[in-house]
């Protein structure tokens, strides 16, 4: 046993050979397999086995009830033109416009709370209330204040002489309407992130920047936003990987996916498909689709990591 | 040159005090955005049903009608619910929490062949969206029958939540591995260890995921509609969405506000309480990213 502290840190490949042989690191693997088991079981019966299996079931003409059908490529040729399927896509993409003009805002409103100014802190909390209510009850309020007749953005408006629409009822202002809800629910966490990546720009680099007669513009073109850049990266993608989910908001302020399914997003299409019409092959593979685009949009984050952390590195 | 500097000086705070005057009103503006759609939830509720379409509106119900909430009260889907969420959200996230510390501290600081090809593998969780596995582990939880009960909520949670590892793993890389080494030499178990040292050390990271983990928890809604149907075995989510669908029919709107407020109350007092704590680990979760 007296070779175990000399084998505290195994460097090389021979010593590695030894370790493992020993008694003492034979307890402290059974000890760590042991303690990363359960994530590693749920991560395979929830997770893995369920995707596993909607991939096969995507080339079925699984009901949920009856018997399972080999239809091969036949889910995926009806999806090609399933009107219904593309409108849902195309909202889905549609109400991706609010992830430009949510990062646009929240930065405006994160350089304000740099400057440290009074109340700092009280406008950050106010900021943040919308992010951490609950979704569903937002969406009520929300369908509420979007009312055409006594609602308040159309009284809001009515103060500046716009009569407003019936917001969710009008093919042309839902989406538009549920865009505005969700920046509005999101601002607070961009907010939060992108205070975080100013405050953390060191002040040297501005002090520099003066010395050599910098402006304001050029300070914020060639410093601030450079040094967020990471953030708004982050930001892009989990509010891609966010919006392409989008379901909660639409289920409920309109639930039938709106007038001529003018707000039904792809989620809530798989969704409507697989537990209302029961046809989970169908749905199975609509959700493949989405499975996989937001796969890809996620391994791209992880790559773009692991780049930055060889820089910091 | 003395007098001259100074005037520069004077006309630098002036443009700056424009300028906070400016940001000042860039933050009242956001915060009336922000705030004001709340506001106004919380002033339908307190008025009654004619009241609500009364023109031009009053912020300031008067009088005050307290009726809609008394009607809440005796709302038994309502008290079911609460009941059914806090059953829910507080089992998944005591009991993942735990699990979740234990895979962290192992991945982090402990021995074990195959280590980082097993985080990779969990990562790659992370990558899959719910909506491309419910419907097979809704057919899984249908075939064992445990459709329209709390068990599909519960169950998979317990098992831990990833991304809850992948930062607590991160905590404690920041550690240094000879605390852990010593304590080995000293003859403590791994368990002791555990909970006598890495624990106490990452309590501040666990708190923040914890509660965080607990409002996501508290604000799911997909997953109780697909699963539970009979009204009392439904969470909270779910309730004032099928609620407020039916009193919508009746126009009774404060009822629809002030069941959509009670229900983001027990979140907004938690999250006032520890808004600190909470702003900080996100700003530092959304940095390590």
């Amino acid at each position: 046993m007296e070779s175990t502290v000399k084998d505290k840190a195994p460097t090389d490949g021979r010593r590695k050979g030894r370790v493992r042989d020993s008694s003492l690191y034979k307890k402290e693997h059974r000890v760590a397999f042991l303690m990363i088991l359960p994530p590693v079981i749920g991560f395979l019966i929830f997770t893995l086995f369920p995707a596993a299996y909607a991939v096969f079931a995507s080339f079925t003409d699984w009901n949920g009830i009856g018997q399972m059908n080999w239809v091969g490529l036949r889910n995926f040729q009806v999806m090609l033109t399933d009107n219904y399927f593309w409108t849902s896509l195309w909202n889905t993409f549609f109400m991706m416009i609010g992830i430009p003009i949510g990062l646009i805002l929240s930065f405006i409103l994160a350089s304000a709370l740099s400057r440290g100014l009074k109340g700092t802190t009280f406008f950050r909390t106010i900021y943040y209330i919308p992010v951490i209510s609950s979704l569903a009850a937002i969406a009520i309020m929300w369908q509420w204040a979007y009312n055409g007749d006594y609602g308040l953005v159309n009284q809001v408006l009515a103060l500046v002489g716009i009569k407003g629409p019936n917001w969710l009822q009008n093919v042309h202002t839902v989406k538009p309407a549920i865009v505005a809800m969700t920046v509005w629910k999101g601002l607070g966490y961009s907010m939060l992130l992108y205070l975080a990546a100013i405050q953390s720009v060191p002040q040297t680099f501005y002090e520099a920047a003066e010395l050599d007669g910098a402006n304001s513009w050029q300070k914020f073109k060639n410093i601030t936003w450079p040094m967020c850049k990471p953030v708004t990266f982050f930001l892009v993608i989990t509010n891609i990987i966010g919006g392409s989910q989008l379901f909660t908001e639409v289920n409920i302020m309109t639930p039938t996916g709106g007038t001529e399914f003018s707000s039904a997003t792809i989620v809530w299409y798989i969704w409507q498909k697989a537990f209302k019409n029961f046809q989970m092959g169908y749905a199975s593979a609509m959700s493949i689709v989405l499975g996989i685009i937001i796969f890809i949009v996620t391994a791209l984050q992880f790559y773009q990591n692991r780049r930055s952390d060889y820089k910091l590195g | 040159m003395l007098a001259k500097s100074s005037t520069h000086k004077l006309s630098q705070t002036q443009s700056r005090r424009i300028a906070d005057f400016f940001i000042y009103l860039i933050l009242i503006a956001g915060g009336i955005l922000m705030i004001g759609p709340l506001l106004w939830m919380i002033s339908t509720s307190l008025k009654d049903k004619t009241g609500v379409f009364q023109l031009p509106p009053q912020w300031i119900p008067n009088p005050i009608h307290w009726d809609a909430y008394q009607r809440l009260f005796h709302l038994s889907q309502l008290q079911t619910g609460f009941m059914n969420t806090i059953i829910v959200s507080l089992t998944v996230t005591v009991i993942g929490s735990f699990t979740s510390c234990m895979a962290a501290f192992s991945f982090a600081k402990l021995r074990m062949p195959h280590k980082n090809a097993m985080f990779l593998l969990l990562l790659v969780g992370l990558m899959i969206p719910y909506p491309a596995v419910m419907i097979p582990q809704f057919m899984m939880f249908s075939t064992i029958g445990w459709v329209d009960s709390l068990k599909p909520l519960i169950i998979p949670g317990l098992f831990g939540n990833i991304t809850m590892i992948f930062f607590l793993r991160q905590y404690l890389q920041g550690i240094p591995d000879s605390v852990v080494e010593s304590a080995k030499i000293d003859g403590a178990s791994y368990w002791t260890i555990f909970t006598r040292i890495i624990f106490p050390l990452m309590r501040p990271a666990v708190a923040a995921q914890f509660i965080l983990w607990f409002m996501g928890a508290w604000n799911d809604y997909l997953g109780p509609l697909i699963y539970l149907n009979s009204p009392e075995k439904q969470t909270l989510q779910v309730v004032i969405a099928n609620l407020s669908a039916t009193y919508a029919t009746q126009t009774d709107y404060p009822l629809i506000m002030g069941l959509s407020f009670i229900s983001m109350l027990p979140i907004l007092i938690i999250f006032l309480i520890f808004q600190r704590q909470i702003i900080e680990s996100v700003a530092l979760s959304g940095m390590k990213n």
